[in-house]
């Protein structure tokens, strides 16, 4: 797979159609990284002409700005908006809720405007496109799903039905947890607590989460974000179902039955 | 006997009224001791907001049950003010049933429809007492509910069932008293309810049902004029404030946080140096960054707070707090009310404010609260009188961080890494694209 950084594209005249916003976890973390390469792919093999910053992409500061650091989150505004219209971008597609939310909602008024997706919404329009294209006897077929709401693309965005409409591409039985959509149940990443211990409580709220996951009696989880990827895992690992139940996101399902 | 009655009347009604304005005025003026904010644009969708979420209860319908009983408390309040209407004319002009003759035949209608409603608050209302004193449901057994708050439902519940069984009390024995042709008791034609009621007043002499039928109007007016003037010290404010509320309720995005234009300037200063010669004088005092006390919040934010109808759908639908954390997004709006009230209380005795030595942060709201709130919005979604309690949680959480420098060891070194890796990791930036070659 051959991914080009905005700097190539520039150079050689071009624009591509979309730039593809990584973001920190989808950059760094490892289980992360297999969710970017599996989007990436997707990109690849229907010839999207797409593009990363690569090294120039920096943490669009949602975890400082919610921690309270808005100083830090201005810098990292600053600077990234500096790239994003230097570079004229135009449409940014992203495999993050937290990201997909700051540059939407949040950068417009500090002066950077684009048309920002989220890539579960950019996965649907494909679909509707009918360029997804699947295997005739997909992995997932006939197979129990759940699907847990992000709360940064949910009730943040109110974006609840794009993620399940792709996830019909599998063929598979959808059951939804008791918290869902609107109601969901936050999976205890955001607000910077992915960065941090939770404070002293009965329980932890991913272990809350996974257990409602693993009770729906699916052997796939479905999310769509790097944070409640991971934790969703350890949910999982707690409820002792590391083996019989797998968290995957909506474009690792995609990719891996797409024909 | 008539003009004495009209002149106390006039008394008490009036004293009500008086003392009922002062007290709106404080809180106005309390709610105003926030910092500004402009919420008049878009005024369309707001007045839509206000007909969905106000008078229509958009959200109460989220529990459907809930929202039928609410519905019928809350439509049996507004409507029997048409009655009450009545009743303070009479009560002012010495008068009885002053809009029988006007509206002829279709009086005994319209009392006949109160009189419905009036069964279906007493159902309602008695329902709601099982509910939060009987059956152990959790969001009315938080502990942020002890002591008066919890009293206060109490007293609210019991006060309309009170009132809306004298106004069928009185409707009855005026009933009776027509049928006898008795005094001033002009015939009305048969009301729904209190019609059936007859027999229990039947045995009845006159003169005593007269004191009866007297009895409970004055009862039932005082009592509303006590109700009225209960209601500012009360989570039953939401009956009034619920509909400003709702207009100014956030049109936003729920992940779009406020930005800070100060914070943003001093930055832009800091990257392009070259804006600094354009860049104003600064006079003036420094500004401050996020939110100690109530004043630093905005009046959006305590107007949230005195809406608040202390119901914990919010609570009942944060993570945090559903995992035994010490975070209540109902006690924030608690706390934050209760710190209006105490600053307004100093400026009523002082004739201004003056440090208490106290604040929202710390006093009320303790770090331990804020620290937990996984910005989830689920207590913003979940309000039905359109309550941003993450609202007053990001803004505390911005004084700690940037007055006070106070963040766990954790974060800190989250911030230290986006500032020198961009990224809340400890990697490389050169490693940014690594997971390419993965
Ligand atoms: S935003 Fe914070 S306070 Fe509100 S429900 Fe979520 S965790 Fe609780
Ligand atoms: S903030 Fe809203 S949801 Fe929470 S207790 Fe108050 S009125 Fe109820």
């Amino acid at each position: 797979m051959q991914i080009k950084t905005m700097a190539e594209y520039a150079a050689s005249g071009e624009t591509p159609e979309v730039l593809f916003w990584v973001g920190c976890a989808g950059s760094f973390d490892q289980r992360a990284q297999k969710i970017t390469r599996a989007f990436a792919s997707i990109l690849d093999r229907l010839s999207i002409p797409f593009a990363i910053l690569g090294k120039e992409e920096s943490c669009t500061g949602d975890p400082a700005r919610r921690a309270g650091n808005e100083f830090l989150f201005q810098m990292m505004a600053y600077n990234n908006i500096q790239v994003l219209n230097g570079y004229g971008v135009k449409k940014i597609v992203t495999a993050c809720p937290h990201c997909f939310n700051t540059l939407k909602n949040e950068y417009p008024q500090l002066g950077g405007n684009y048309e920002v997706v989220h890539h579960a919404t950019y996965l649907q329009q494909l679909m509707d496109a009918g360029r997804i294209k699947m295997k005739e006897a997909g992995s997932f077929k006939g197979k129990k799903i759940t699907y847990h709401d992000s709360c940064y693309l949910g009730r943040a965005n109110d974006i609840y039905e794009a993620p399940r409409q792709v996830l019909q591409l599998l063929d598979a039985e959808l059951v939804e947890m008791k918290r869902c959509r609107s109601n969901g149940l936050c999976c205890g990443a955001g607000g910077a607590q992915m960065f941090k211990e939770e404070e002293k409580g009965s329980t932890r709220i991913n272990f809350e989460r996974g257990a409602a996951a693993v009770g729906t009696g699916a052997s796939v989880i479905a999310a769509n974000c790097p944070f409640c990827m991971t934790m969703l895992t350890d949910g999982v690992k707690e409820q002792g179902k590391e083996d019989s139940v797998k968290v995957l996101d909506i474009a690792e399902l995609i990719a891996q039955d797409m024909a | 006997m008539h003009i004495v009655q009209a002149i106390v009347f006039l008394v008490v009604f009036v004293a009500a009224v008086y003392l009922f304005a002062r007290k709106a005025r404080q809180i106005r003026r309390n709610i105003l001791l926030g910092r500004d904010v402009d919420l008049t644009d878009h005024p369309g969708q707001r007045w839509r907001n206000l007909l969905l979420l106000a008078l229509g209860q958009k959200k109460m319908f989220r529990k459907p049950l809930v929202a039928v009983l609410h519905f019928f408390v809350y439509a049996g309040f507004i409507i029997i003010n048409l009655e009450i209407l009545e009743i303070v004319l009479d009560g002012l002009l010495a008068k009885h049933r002053l809009f029988s003759p006007i509206l002829g035949g279709l009086y005994p209608w319209l009392i006949s429809a109160f009189e419905v409603l009036a069964v279906l608050v007493i159902i309602g209302c008695a329902v709601f007492l099982i509910r939060r004193n009987v059956l152990h449901i959790r969001r009315f057994r938080g502990h942020d509910l002890d002591g008066w708050p919890r009293s206060d439902a109490n007293y609210i519940l019991i006060t309309e069932i009170v009132l809306m069984t004298l106004f069928l009390t009185m409707n009855t024995a005026d009933q009776v008293l027509q049928i006898r042709h008795y005094g001033h008791y002009a015939a009305t034609g048969p009301f729904l309810v209190s019609g059936h009621l007859m027999p229990i007043f039947n045995p009845l002499s006159s003169w005593l049902l007269v004191l009866i039928e007297r009895g409970a109007w004055w009862l039932h007016i005082l009592g509303v004029l006590a109700f009225l003037n209960y209601l500012p010290y009360s989570k039953h404010l939401h009956i009034l404030l619920s509909f400003p509320n709702s207009y100014y309720g956030d049109l936003n995005p729920k992940g779009k946080m406020e930005n800070m234009p100060a914070v943003q300037h001093e930055v832009q200063l800091m990257m392009d140096p070259s804006l600094a010669a354009n860049a104003p004088a600064g006079d003036g005092p420094p500004p401050k960054f996020g939110a100690k006390d109530i004043f630093d919040l905005t009046w959006k934010n305590l107007l949230d707070a005195y809406s608040c109808t202390e119901c914990g759908r919010c609570t009942a639908a944060c993570p945090a707090n559903i995992t035994g954390k010490k975070l209540s997004p109902r006690k924030i709006m608690m706390d934050t009310r209760d710190r209006a009230e105490a600053v307004g209380k100093i400026i009523d005795q002082h004739g201004g404010f003056q440090d208490d030595g106290k604040s929202l942060l710390r006093d009320y709201i303790s770090e331990e609260e804020l620290r937990a709130c996984t910005t989830c919005n689920a207590c913003v979604q979940e309000c039905p009188v359109s309550i941003n309690p993450l609202h007053i949680i990001t803004q505390l959480r911005r004084h700690l961080v940037m007055e006070e420098s106070s963040a766990p060891a954790e974060w800190n070194a989250m911030f230290s890494n986006i500032e020198n890796n961009m990224a809340p990791w400890k990697f490389s930036p050169d490693d940014r694209d690594a997971w390419v070659n993965g």
